[in-house]
Parts: C-alpha cells; structure tokens; sequence
C-alpha cells in the first residue's frame, strides 16, 4: 500500500486524479443520499403554488438581488424561532425554482414578512426606504413603478410546471390574465384566480393605484405571500410545544 | 551536471525503505535526494499528529452510534440519542417562554386597571414591552410612535378606534382592514374617482375642512351642507371625531394624510383605507395586552396636556 503511494506521489497526473477520487468521495455520501431519502424535502399537503402576479414579483424580487442582503429562511435555532416565528421546512420552497433561502442578513429574514406589514408600508418602503425607517441602509427602488411586463409569464408557468410545480395548462393559458385580475379584485377575472390558486390568495391592488398593473404590484404581491403559501411551519412548531 | 541532479540516479539512491544517508547535524535519516548539495531530512511524522488522526477517527464511530449518520435508501440511522437540531430548537424556546412566564403570564387576563396599578410587574414588563414595540409597530408607527403620512400618530390626543387599553389590544389582535374574519373595516370613500361628488363640491369640502380645522365657526358656510350630507355620519357633526369607527377629527391640526389642500384633495378624490395588520398568530396574547398598556402608556403626558 505504501509502496503504491509511494510510486504515485512520483507520477502528478495520477496524483491528481487520485486526489479527484478521495475528495469525490467526502462529497458523495453527502449529497447523493439528499437525492434518495424520502424526508429531505416533503412537499406539505396545503402547499400552494405562486399565482403568476407573485411568481413576477419573485422574478422582480430575483432581478434586484434582494437574496443577496436576505434571507429566507429561519433557522432551528431558539433565537430565531423567538424572533422571526416557526423555523423554516424544506417542503415550504419545494416548488421554488431556484429556493431563495440566501445566507447572508444585511437586513433582516423575510421568511415570515408576509402579511407583518401593510401594502403601502411596503410601497413606501420600496420607493423610499428612509421615509418610513430612517435607519435603514437598504437602497430606494423608485424605478418599480413602471409598468410590469407580463408576457414571460405564460413561459415562465410552463418552464416550472416541467420542474414539477403542479400549474396546470388553463393556469398557464390564463397567466397573464390572472396576473392583472388579482391586482382587481372587482373585476370579473378576478374569481377565477380564486378558483385557481384558492381562497387564500390576496386579491387587492398591491400598489394603491388600480388603473396600472405595476412591477411594485407584483413584488408587495410577492412579500405578502412570504410564508403563507403552507401552513405547515406553524403547524409543526405548535405540534411540537405539546 | 552533477550525479544529484539525475533523476533516475536520485530516485535510485533514494531507495524506500533502505539504507539512506544520515545527517551529520541533527542525526535523522535524509530521504536521499541531493540538489546540488543541499539534502532533505526524512523527519518521522510528528506523533502528537497521528494521534489527533486516531482520535478523530475514534470520535467520528462514536458519532456513527449516537448520532444521525449513515444513509440508508431512503432512510438514515437516527442514532442512540435521538439528537433532531429543530426538536432541540423548539425545546429550547418553550424554556424561553417559560422563562418570560413570571412577568408575561398575568398579562393573559387583560385585566387593564390592575394590572397597571402592579408597578413591580410593569417595571419588569415595560422594557420588554418597549423591544415588541421596536421589532413589530416601529416600522409603521415610528420608533417613538410618533407615525408618519398615513400611519397614525399615537401620542397625540387623537384615536381613530379608541384609546382604551380594551379597544388598543381589540384593534391589535384584528387589525384594520386586515385580512383577519374579524377586522375593523373603515374606508374613506373615493368621492371623486369613484364619481360620488362633481369637483367642484369637492372644492367646497377642501375650504371648509381646512375652516374646520383652524377651528372657524363654518356651519353657515358653503361647504357645510354637503359636510353633513356627506362627510358627518363618519367624522360626526362639525368634524369632531372620535366615534371609534375609524374616521378621524378634523376640527383639530392633526392630519393622518396630510392637511394641505392639495393633499385634503387627493384624499377626497381617490379615497383611503389605510391597513394595519392583525397581530392574533404573531403576537401571543399577553404580549397583545402587554403592547395595549404599553402603547396607551406611551404618550399620555402629551394627551393629558392636550386635554387640559
């Protein structure tokens, strides 16, 4: 064995590759297991897709890189349970492509944000941070009040419906139309959406403004939604107290 | 050039496992190579270093036994001790709670008057009190709860839903306008948008709020007609408020959306309903209770000047 090493160590290419192969083997057992056992990800029964108004302002939410100073996801830890509410489960973001959990906090998790605030706490807090946190080191977005593109939507519907996200095809035909019908609630598209994605759903103008369909629309539509597609991480920390 | 710098003579010197030269200096074996002059010491592994290997290595079969380890398809061993980092997470917050019971428990009552005559537990209670106010209502309300354009003020003498600690907590636990079955519901209606009133009664309105509120007698002005038509069932009769259904005075300087007439116009023609969230679910109870004493609590030495 140590004679085997010992011609090895003398041949780089050979060396390389052995080094592949030991190091391939710590990441293996690591990850391919995740791939097999059942309990990795579990999908919760109540789990509901985005509707695609929210599904464009997760988009948005992408575009801006607002992953990048939050995160979404609280973790088992006692501090954050006390400070953000029910630890985050892996089925909750098991139709997100890609998850947003992020790993850094320059500013605070947003895994529990849907429905903390208000829409316009939320509006004014986008167009102008420091109007409603003067603290606040977060950067103003005054842009997302233009006009939100909702052509990529059908696309993007189909794209994730391969990924096993359960969109059926009226949800993809419909996309666009859900998307402006849930922004007005009194219009007769509106229950459709209801009917789609369930009663769960917020159907308001999200910007205050109902005469447009706005990128500020679909990303407070987006935050609302935060955590409230599932019901299960509350479920499962009240469960567990008894 | 020289013998040493060959490599194939080097290797075959360098023997494994042979007789290799000895240094002069410290007495170790060299490995055998020579580069130009300068040899290597073949030093022996340092112990201290194989030991931490087989102590690593002893620790991680330990670990396999008691811990979550070994795949299997589509399980994994649990290990001896049943260790689950979530289990331990909420364990560890339930000792938080119960922690907190002492001072936090007897808030569940809302038994406001006596609770806020027990000045050790309101010592004890209000700091906390201060921390759910910062990390919950001061994005709204302000750190000092002083609000901002269309979040309420709440240390002046106005209260759009009461400002007893009962209607405080009530308006907390259901929020307004809030996606909860029993929220408070006010709207201020879109009186232009919507096509209510022409613009120009509009007009009058914006005078005679803005008379109202400098505190002129307006009742026989032009805009008093239409205010009690349409403006009095909520605000009540010349604007005084306070009916605890949401709509504000506005016989006083106070505004909620601002008391320009270019801003009591806007409000006027496209309408307000403003939302505050329901707390039931985020909030425990008593810590709804807790944040109903502390917010009435917060600006009394202002309401008790401003009533006097």
């Amino acid at each position: 064995m140590l004679r085997l090493h010992y011609n090895l160590e003398k041949l780089s290419m050979g060396m390389v590759v052995g080094i592949i192969v030991a190091a391939s083997i710590g990441g293996a057992v690591e990850i391919a297991p995740l791939f097999t056992i059942d309990e990795t990800v579990v999908a919760p029964d109540d789990l509901r897709p985005h509707t695609p108004l929210e599904l464009a302002g997760r988009e948005i939410f992408i575009r801006e890189g607002c992953y990048a100073c939050h995160s979404q996801m609280v973790r088992s830890l006692a501090d954050e349970i006390d400070r953000y509410g029910p630890y985050s489960l892996a089925g909750e973001s098991a139709w997100d492509h890609p998850m947003l959990w992020g790993s850094k906090r320059t500013g605070p998790d947003l895994a529990r944000i849907g429905g903390k605030y208000s829409d316009a706490w939320h509006v004014a807090h986008l167009l102008d941070p420091r109007s409603v946190v003067p603290a606040s080191i977060m950067p103003a977005y005054p842009w997302l009040t233009r006009s939100l593109d909702t052509r990529v939507l059908p696309g993007a519907l189909a794209t994730l419906a391969v990924l096993g996200v359960p969109y059926s095809e009226a949800m993809i035909d419909r996309a666009e139309t859900d998307a402006l019908a849930q922004s007005r609630p009194d219009s007769d598209a509106a229950e459709d959406v209801l009917a789609r994605y369930g009663d769960a759903v917020a159907l308001r103008s999200f910007d205050g403004d109902p005469s447009r369909l706005t990128e500020l629309d679909a990303l407070v539509a987006y935050l609302q939604s935060i955590g409230t597609l599932t019901a299960a991480a509350q479920e499962e920390l009240e469960e567990a107290g008894k | 050039m020289t013998d040493a710098t060959d490599p194939g003579r080097r290797h075959s010197a360098g023997h494994h496992g042979g007789d290799r030269p000895v240094d002069p200096v410290t007495g170790h074996e060299t490995t055998g190579h020579d580069w130009g002059g300068i040899t290597e010491l073949n030093t022996a592994f340092p112990r201290i270093v194989i030991w931490a290997l087989v102590l690593a290595f002893s620790y991680s079969v330990i670990a396999w036994i008691l811990l979550p380890a070994w795949p299997l398809g589509h399980d994994y061993t649990r290990g001896l001790l049943g260790l689950d980092q979530s289990e331990e997470a909420v364990r560890e917050y339930r000792e938080m709670e119960r922690a907190r019971a002492d001072w936090l428990a007897p808030f569940a009552s809302a038994e406001f008057a006596a609770l806020a005559s027990d000045a050790p537990l309101m010592a004890r209670a209000m700091p906390a009190a201060a921390r759910l106010f910062a990390d919950n209502c001061a994005a709204c309300h302000q750190a000092k709860g002083t609000g901002g354009p269309g979040f309420p003020n709440l240390v002046d003498a106005d209260w759009l839903w009461g400002g007893d600690p009962e209607e405080i907590a009530e308006t907390l636990r259901v929020g307004v306008n809030s996606t909860h079955p029993d929220t408070r519901v006010s709207q201020m209606l879109a009186f232009g948008r919507d096509g209510i009133l022409p613009a120009g009664d509009i007009e009058l309105l914006v005078d005679h709020v803005l008379a109202l509120s400098r505190g002129e007698d307006a009742a026989d002005g032009p805009g008093a007609e239409l205010f009690a038509e349409n403006c009095a069932a909520c605000h009540g009769e010349g604007g005084v408020g306070g009916l605890g259904i949401g709509a504000p005075a506005l016989n006083d300087g106070d505004w909620l959306y601002g008391g320009s007439p270019g801003q009591i116009r806007t409000t006027l023609r496209q309408g307000r309903q403003g939302v505050m969230p329901s707390w039931e679910g985020r909030l425990s109870p008593s810590e709804i209770n807790l944040l109903a004493l502390y917010v009435e609590r917060l600006g009394k030495g202002n309401r008790n000047e401003a009533r006097e």
